[in-house]
């Protein structure tokens, strides 16, 4: 769920120190009273009747609804109802972000030297049709998700680690895929290029949902995801069309763990406004925004001033990091002096008030985000006590870049994300602090990493030297955290996800913790990938980001679940 | 003798008449077509009311940076220590939570704290200056083309009316923002705030001169055949002779009336490219992109919507309703 999962995460994040001041009495009649935070504490509601209707709305339409092609955090919560995975996170808040497995038995079994992944399937798994799901199915969906021209919105990740260099999916390719065996109907073995110890993490991906290969249609399979989950497609899904979900006759709660049938209905509504979703949340004639991106900057005011309202809230901290970049392929850039002038003149503090202040975020000094384990608090380049920039470093290394009255350069941001925007401004009004001149560009964000911040030839041709970033964990550790922006392997030139660190040493180390099953040894690691990246002063973290959640109060067993950036767990919410 | 009235014969001359009776009867004898117009535009109230509010948006526009380092801050200055971050970045103080005060007269941005007083004289800076120049480009332009279109006809005429037809019927909005998109950075040795002042003022000028065109052709076809020009002709003036002292000042009416009310609409373009953020820097103030700002957080500060709307309205009314007024005054066929 990196960046482009959070469409309009800008701009419903808030936030508070607000002490979690309980339901304050005088709840309505109706409503139980609840408790600011209570769905991050636990689960709200708790109730295992089934029947009723719960409603989602989404204020954009999914990238794709085909689990083998989709990036965004929301998706990859919310697919789950109807794709189920190799190997999924528990079901409950404490284990929410443990492995577990879902269609195999176990987790993986690897061989000693890390290459070799095998899965055994759990009997009895069928797909809404009643047929039933075989390793084939699987085998068939990761391959077909590696056709990354029929497919290019879902992670890279098995064609990277597998190993079949240059595999163009079962599309284009005749050749059978050598990668993965099959060598009965319940077994799957991953052969991989490299050891990889964290594979687990990857047969949880939605890739691994199983495609029957009668029914798929190549890109057009969307339109009828078959299920193998609790809920099934109602007829047809037609992008940007409002859909329903309904009970999949063929799934059975014996084959199944994490999940359950306590809803007749899940109804979804596509391209719905913004300040309406916040209005019908709170009028409680809508359960969940789905993209999990918060309430509006007016909502949350709204919110926050009434403590009847206030009681249904959450402030979830996110693994999602609020970041810049700053291009060493752009003079004066290319010394690190000047980079790190302009780390020390950051004014956080402003920028954590662009994104609503304590309730949009803590203040960051790591790539890390305290949530994910690895993470090592320090700070490379302390702002001062009150956030606002330490200026006599950032002088000190100006002088020390040989630009001692600053220079002229240019802020990127995404058009569409007003608190990014904002918070660009803010810099702005920092580095001036120091002489550093900039000018704010905003591009779409939909072009955004394809033609500018992702682009190297863009970027070095219009000196963009400073670049608006945000970032997710794709999930919650190291290597789902860090690879895809600090491994200088992930530098393709188009569409870049890391945005300027080249230098080996940071593969080398990634692979030394891949190589590393130690798991505490392993997160140890992380943690000096961390700071070896920010020694190079290339980002510049600024905020932890924290996101404002409405839970209608008659929403049943809600919690907010971390491995998914802080939203609420979509496969528990129910609404009898 | 420049005004056709008094050497069209008699019955024209009558006009004026009828339109000062009341007034004492000598006052009718030898007043020019100027001195007639200023007498009727005296006597409408509500258009001599927007011509005030014109000078003074003027005076103010010219005197900006006096009265914001007397009476407001720096534009871009940040005070969020006026605001409360957790409440969306609500101001703390004033009416309403507007952060109005004795110091921030229009009180102050949600979110920045930027004092709203000297962001808005800014705008008005920007939206004049823009607003006038491109006015006059297409003025010039239009009248240029126009009168040469209409007075010699023929393959001019039609060449000149063809590409009228072709820059009317220009998307220029989204030709604005593609160009906006293209040129970055630094051009034309210009970079900057001044780049862009310039590329916007040229879109809109450049871009608009096809209606007044259209306006001053076909003014000038009635024209070129009435007796005067025949007279004028008949005497062997040379066309330029024509064209500039015969022609000409009788389109100073519809030029002057078209020029009053093309600028409010350039100002209302300008803001709307400044809303879609093809305007000038993010941290500028003009009233588009102020209005842009506050578009999400309405329901915060609903006076942070109301300074640059209110600011464009009247603008916009006032050039109105004065342009309407002087079109009633020159118009000798009015009342």
């Amino acid at each position: 769920m990196r960046n482009v999962a959070y469409l309009l995460a800008a701009g419903g994040m808030l936030a508070v120190s607000l002490a979690a001041c309980g339901g304050s009495g005088g709840t309505s009649s109706g409503s139980p009273a609840s408790s600011f935070n209570a769905a991050v504490n636990g689960v709200v509601n708790v109730s295992t009747k089934t029947g009723g209707i719960v409603k989602y709305a989404n204020s954009g339409d999914w990238d794709d609804m085909d689990p083998g092609d989709t990036y965004y955090a929301y998706t990859w919560n919310f697919d789950r109802l109807f794709a189920r995975t190799l190997v999924t996170f528990g079901d409950t808040p404490q284990t929410a972000t443990t492995l577990v497995p879902d269609l195999a038995t176990n987790l993986g079994t690897p061989s000693k030297d890390l290459k070799t992944w095998t899965y055994t399937l759990r009997p009895g798994v069928k797909f809404e049709d009643g047929t039933p799901v075989t390793s084939k199915d699987v085998k068939y969906a990761v391959e077909r998700s590696m056709d990354s021209t029929t497919f290019p919105n879902g992670p890279t990740y098995f064609a990277q680690v597998l190993d079949a260099k240059g595999y163009a999916g079962p599309y284009k390719d005749k050749t059978p895929l050598k990668a993965i065996d099959t060598p009965n109907d319940s077994t799957i073995v991953f052969h991989l290029a490299a050891p990889f110890a964290e594979f687990d993490y990857l047969a949880m991906l939605p890739d691994t949902a199983p495609v029957p290969q009668a029914k798929d249609t190549g890109a057009n399979y969307k339109s009828h995801v078959i299920s193998t989950g609790p809920y099934m497609f109602q007829g047809n899904y037609t992008p940007g069309k409002d859909f329903t979900l309904v009970k999949n006759p063929n799934w059975s709660q014996s084959t199944d763990s994490v999940r359950h049938q306590y809803a007749d209905q899940i109804q979804v509504q596509i391209n719905a406004a913004a300040p309406d979703i916040d209005n019908r949340l709170l009028a409680g004639t809508l359960g969940v925004d789905i993209t999990g991106s918060g309430v509006l900057p007016a909502t949350q005011a709204k919110i926050l001033l009434d403590s009847k309202l206030k009681q249904y809230t959450d402030d979830a901290l996110t693994t999602r990091l609020w970041m810049s970049a700053i291009s060493p392929t752009v003079a004066p850039f290319d010394n690190i002096h000047c980079r790190k002038a302009v780390e020390y003149a950051t004014d956080k503090t402003a920028m954590q008030t662009a994104f609503g202040g304590q309730l949009g975020g803590d203040i960051a000094t790591t790539l890390l985000p305290p949530s994910i384990p690895g993470y090592t608090k320090f700070d490379d380049y302390p702002v001062g006590p009150a956030g606002h920039g330490d200026l006599t470093m950032a002088k000190q290394e100006l002088t020390a870049c040989g630009k001692p009255n600053g220079f002229t350069t240019t802020i990127i941001a995404r058009a569409e994300r007003p608190k990014e925007v904002a918070a660009a401004l803010a810099w702005q009004q920092g580095l001036a602090q120091i002489g550093i001149k900039t000018d704010i560009k905003k591009f779409p964000q939909g072009d955004y990493f394809k033609l500018y911040a992702g682009n190297k030839a863009a970027v070095k041709k219009n000196g963009y030297g400073l670049m608006m970033y945000g970032w997710g964990a794709d999930w919650n550790d190291g290597y789902g955290d860090l690879s895809q922006i600090v491994d200088p392997r992930a530098i393709h030139g188009v569409g870049d996800t890391n945005l300027g660190v080249t230098d080996p040493a940071v593969s080398a180390l990634i692979d030394k913790a891949l190589q590393t099953t130690d798991t505490s040894a392993r997160n140890t690691i992380w943690g000096q990938v961390d700071k070896m990246v920010m020694d190079e002063a290339i980002y510049v973290p600024f905020l932890n980001a924290k996101g404002l959640y409405y839970r209608p109060p008659n929403l049943k067993n809600v919690w907010v679940n971390p491995a998914f950036n802080g939203q609420y767990d979509y496969l528990s919410i129910s609404a009898n | 003798m420049t005004v056709p009235i008094e050497v069209s014969g008699s019955e024209t001359q009558a006009d004026p008449e009828a339109v000062l009776a009341g007034l004492d009867r000598k006052a009718i004898e030898g007043r020019s077509l100027s001195q007639i117009a200023w007498l009727r535009l005296r006597r409408d109230k509500v258009a001599l009311a927007g011509g005030g509010v014109v000078v003074l948006l003027i005076l103010v526009a010219v005197f900006e940076p006096f009265l914001v380092s007397w009476f407001g801050h720096p534009p871009n200055e940040f005070h969020q220590n006026l605001v409360d971050p957790n409440l969306g970045g609500r101001p703390l103080y004033g009416i309403g939570h507007s952060g109005i005060s004795r110091h921030f007269l229009l009180g102050v941005e949600p979110v920045n704290g930027r004092d709203l007083f000297s962001r808005v004289l800014h705008g008005a800076q920007i939206s004049l200056l823009i607003a006038f120049l491109s006015t006059l480009i297409s003025v010039l332009i239009g009248t240029v083309l126009g009168t040469v279109a209409g007075y010699f006809g023929g393959w001019v005429d039609s060449l000149i009316a063809r590409t009228m037809d072709v820059f009317l019927a220009f998307p220029l909005l989204l030709f604005a923002i593609a160009l906006a998109g293209v040129v970055q950075g630094k051009a034309f040795g210009l970079q900057g705030d001044t780049l862009r002042i310039v590329l916007l003022i040229f879109i809109i000028g450049f871009f608009n001169w096809a209606y007044i065109g259209r306006i001053i052709r076909g003014q000038t076809l009635t024209l070129r055949e009435r007796e005067f020009v025949d007279a004028a002709r008949a005497m062997g003036a040379r066309p330029a002779y024509v064209l500039f002292r015969e022609i000409l000042p009788n389109l100073i009416a519809p030029i002057l009336v078209y020029s009053t009310l093309l600028i409010p609409t350039n100002i209302l373009f300008e803001a709307a490219l400044s809303y879609l953020g093809v305007g000038l820097e993010e941290k500028t103030a003009t009233w588009g992109s102020m209005l842009a700002h506050a578009a999400p957080d309405y329901a915060l500060d609903l006076e942070f919507v109301l300074v640059p709307g209110l600011a464009i309205f009247i603008t916009v009314m006032a050039f109105n309703l004065f342009g309407d007024g002087l079109r009633d005054a020159l118009d000798p066929r009015a009342r």
